[in-house]
């Protein structure tokens, strides 16, 4: 199929259609308004729904019930958006209904501002809501990825029985860039027999719960979703490794961050500085194993994040103290500069010199 | 040996752990027997709320989930618009639906979903230990309203049922009782109608059921009882609010 | 080739946001790297919108441009608010039939090319914007005019009315001298 020019948010949409999203909930918050605006063009033409709910909260209980009812269904908002859907969220978690949710982030805290951040890092790998649950997180660097990590994100849900997250920015979000809708990969997920579809008179009734006053209930829950979650560490962890070989630091960032590092690679060789590039693709499950053989030139590692300082907790645990973790961060909706992150490696390593 | 009397097959022989005299029991019964009567047990799928009937799904014998606090409305539009062929139905108690869950259900009515709602008013949270509720009467003790409901401090007992009556997409909205025999029969008609009126594809029914709480108003069923119909009724008359036809 | 990084801005309605998509389109066509970034939220309604478009034989690293090497402003505030935003020997594009003022810098090119009056004397005032691409193209040569007369004729294939017109006017801004 050939390449077409789309808007990050459009392509999030189209490519959720391709992965057979079939009902989207949701409420308006820029950047991320023509993901609805798309979904109440195309959801009705093939024979699903798109409901503008009266709240965030209504949006994400909405799609709990879709989900319970064994659809495939989605919901997309923006950072303070996200806030309110944690609830729900939890109770997706909870209750293992899978789902996707897509966050095309902005800066904070509070209502903050509409360029792009990335201070959800905690909300969205920290479980943002209430109990021990994790969501799938997924990372986008380029609209292309974008459009492929989202249509595998159905198959992923179903699979885990798990609501899954794209983390997004608003610069993914609303740029447009020559992307090619590619079909889903196929994961081999159980029939959900357990969905609420009526019983037919065929099958004793089905309850979907996340109540359980016994602590010992409640337990054996926990650890059945641990389990799930320490299959999903071992198996679903995805980074890009760039350039590492004989770098003397190695900057971490991802999406929208992750290209500018790119680009300070360049300008860092032009310098005669080797700088390589781990750029995690799933943020949770963080791709600790990435850190696992540092080269033995690495004198620092460093995390770029549109935040002051969220992903670098999980640097560290990555880096275990084998050699400093330094940070560069710009917030506010401010996107950083290569020559801002050039300025700080060379006062890092500098520094380490002297 | 004639059988002259046996419980609808809509619902489970889990023992209920109600408290004595509570009348969720009752309204249970009511549901499950009008799900019965209209032959659609197997057909419906119903959402639970916060609250003391959090467990309702262990004893209707029907597909159900749980909803977030207030949220069951929302819940139930998912299900619902997934599943445009199947009765659903939402359970919410006055906490749940008159005070964190106002948005959820004024704009299922708003929308016209086309599902049920039973509405429990016993004037209290029940299940966090008789709290006031938004439903809670003036002068009504609470463990929040130690001196009883003061309108100058917390406004007005609210009435949820008159309130959605003024909402197009409710196409019926009746509010019963379930202190007397005789209004417990009326209330199983409404109940009933409801259902009826969501299987013809009409819009959003809504029944308010008056009830008791025993144990949080701190009386005796039979007292229980007395008191609904002393105090509750006045202030929140029985009857219909809105016919079908009297929707647009 | 050396990345093309332009800010094009103007005020709603001037189709800043079609040229640089119209841009963005044509490099993509031409089988390169491509981004196009608007500005969006409150400035869109009214005021001075803007937007951003790289095109490259690479990957892009970002598609904020800061550093630009082709700066359009179509009216006087994004003249004021984007000139120094050119690199050093890049290109400054004014739409003189708005802006009477000229830019103060003396190390950048500086064109004013009047393309609301070319507009309206071909006959159509909206066109402008095709007028300033055309012009834009043949200094540049950031993309060739040919990809771009593809674009139009693929974004307008809805209303093929307009095709011959706005061809025209972006002829007639590649030649102008």
């Amino acid at each position: 199929m050939a390449k077409v020019l789309m808007k990050g948010n459009e392509a999030f949409a189209a490519a959720a259609i391709k992965g057979g999203c079939k009902y989207f909930f949701g409420y308006p918050i820029t950047p991320q308004n023509e993901i609805p605006e798309y979904m109440s063009r195309e959801l009705p033409k093939i024979g699903g729904c798109f409901l503008q709910a009266e709240s965030e909260i209504a949006a994400i209980n909405m799609v709990y019930g879709a989900s319970c009812a064994g659809a495939r269904v989605m919901t997309s908002s923006s950072s303070p958006g996200i806030a309110l859907k944690q609830e729900g969220i939890s109770f997706l978690a909870s209750a293992e209904l899978p789902c996707v949710l897509i966050n095309v982030s902005r800066a904070g805290p509070g209502i903050g501002g509409i360029q792009p951040g990335q201070a959800d890092y905690y909300q969205s790998t920290r479980g943002g809501g209430n109990g021990d649950y994790q969501v799938l997180v997924y990372a986008p660097a380029s609209v292309q990825e974008a459009v492929e990590l989202t249509a595998n994100a159905f198959e992923i849900a179903d699979y885990y029985r798990n609501p899954v997250m794209i983390l997004g920015d608003g610069m993914i979000g609303q740029m447009m860039e020559p992307v090619e809708l590619k079909e889903p990969i196929i994961r081999d997920a159980s029939p959900k027999t357990w969905a609420l579809t009526g019983t037919g008179g065929q099958r004793t009734h089905n309850t979907i719960k996340s109540l359980a006053l016994e602590p010992d209930d409640l337990e054996e829950i926990n650890l059945k979703l641990k389990a799930k979650y320490d299959v999903i560490q071992e198996k679903e962890v995805q980074y890009e490794a760039y350039n590492l070989d004989g770098a003397e630091i190695i900057l971490v960032a991802y999406g929208t961050v992750s290209r500018i590092a790119k680009a300070v690679i360049d300008d860092l060789a032009a310098l005669n500085i080797k700088a390589g590039l781990i750029r995690p693709i799933t943020l949770w499950p963080f791709p600790y194993k990435a850190f696992n053989d540092l080269p033995a030139t690495t004198k620092s590692v460093m995390s770029v994040e549109m935040s002051f300082g969220q992903m670098i907790d999980d640097v560290k645990i990555a880096v275990n103290g084998r050699v400093p973790v330094d940070f560069y961060g710009r917030t506010g909706g401010n996107v950083p500069s290569p020559e801002e992150i050039v300025c700080k490696v060379k006062e890092i390593l500098g520094g380490a010199e002297s | 040996m004639t059988v002259v009397f046996k419980k609808s097959v809509g619902l489970t022989d889990t023992e209920q752990h109600y408290c004595p005299g509570c009348t969720h029991g009752i309204t249970h019964r009511l549901v499950a027997e009008a799900l019965e009567e209209l032959n659609v047990l197997d057909e419906t799928i119903g959402v639970s709320p916060v609250g003391c009937s959090i467990l309702a799904h262990k004893y209707f014998a029907i597909d159900m989930c749980e909803a977030a606090h207030g949220r069951a409305p929302a819940v139930a539009t998912g299900l619902k618009r997934v599943h445009p062929d199947k009765v659903v139905f939402t359970y919410q108690g006055d906490g749940d639906l008159a005070s964190i869950g106002t948005a959820e259900i004024i704009h299922a009515a708003h929308r016209g979903e086309n599902f049920t709602t039973i509405f429990i008013n016993n004037a209290i949270y029940g299940m966090t230990g008789g709290q006031m509720a938004p439903t809670t009467l003036v002068g009504q003790i609470a463990t929040t309203a130690p001196k009883g409901r003061d309108p100058k401090h917390c406004g007005f007992p609210l009435k949820v049922s008159e309130m959605l009556a003024t909402i197009e997409g409710a196409v019926y909205v009746e509010r019963v009782s379930v202190d007397t025999p005789a209004n417990i029969r009326k209330a199983k008609k409404a109940v009933k109608k409801a259902f009826e009126i969501q299987l013809s594809g009409e819009g959003f029914s809504f029944v308010e059921i008056l009830s008791t709480c025993p144990t949080n108003w701190g009386m005796n069923p039979k007292d229980s009882m007395e008191w609904l119909k002393e105090n509750m009724i006045p202030y929140y008359p029985l009857g219909n609010l809105k016919k079908p036809q009297e929707a647009r | 080739m050396k990345d093309h990084k332009f800010i094009i801005s103007g005020f709603g309605g001037q189709g800043v946001m079609s040229l640089g998509m119209m841009l963005a389109y044509g490099g993509m066509l031409e089988g390169k790297e491509v981004t196009w970034l608007p500005s969006y939220g409150p400035e869109m309604r009214g005021g001075t919108a803007n937007c951003n478009v790289v095109i490259s034989q690479k990957p892009i690293s970002s598609p904020v441009v800061t550093k630009a090497t082709s700066v359009v402003a179509m009216n006087l505030p994004s003249l004021i608010k984007f000139e120094k935003n050119v690199i050093a020997e890049g290109n400054l594009f004014v739409n003189s039939s708005l802006i009477n003022e000229k830019t103060s810098r003396k190390d950048i090119h500086d064109y004013y090319i009047a393309a609301n009056d070319i507009a309206i004397e071909m006959g159509n005032d909206k066109a402008a914007n095709m007028v300033l691409l055309g012009f834009i193209l043949a200094e540049t040569q950031a993309i060739s005019l040919k990809s771009v007369e593809k674009v139009i004729e693929k974004l307008f294939q809805n209303k093929k009315a307009l095709i011959p017109l706005n061809i025209k006017a972006l002829n007639i801004g590649y030649e102008f001298n």
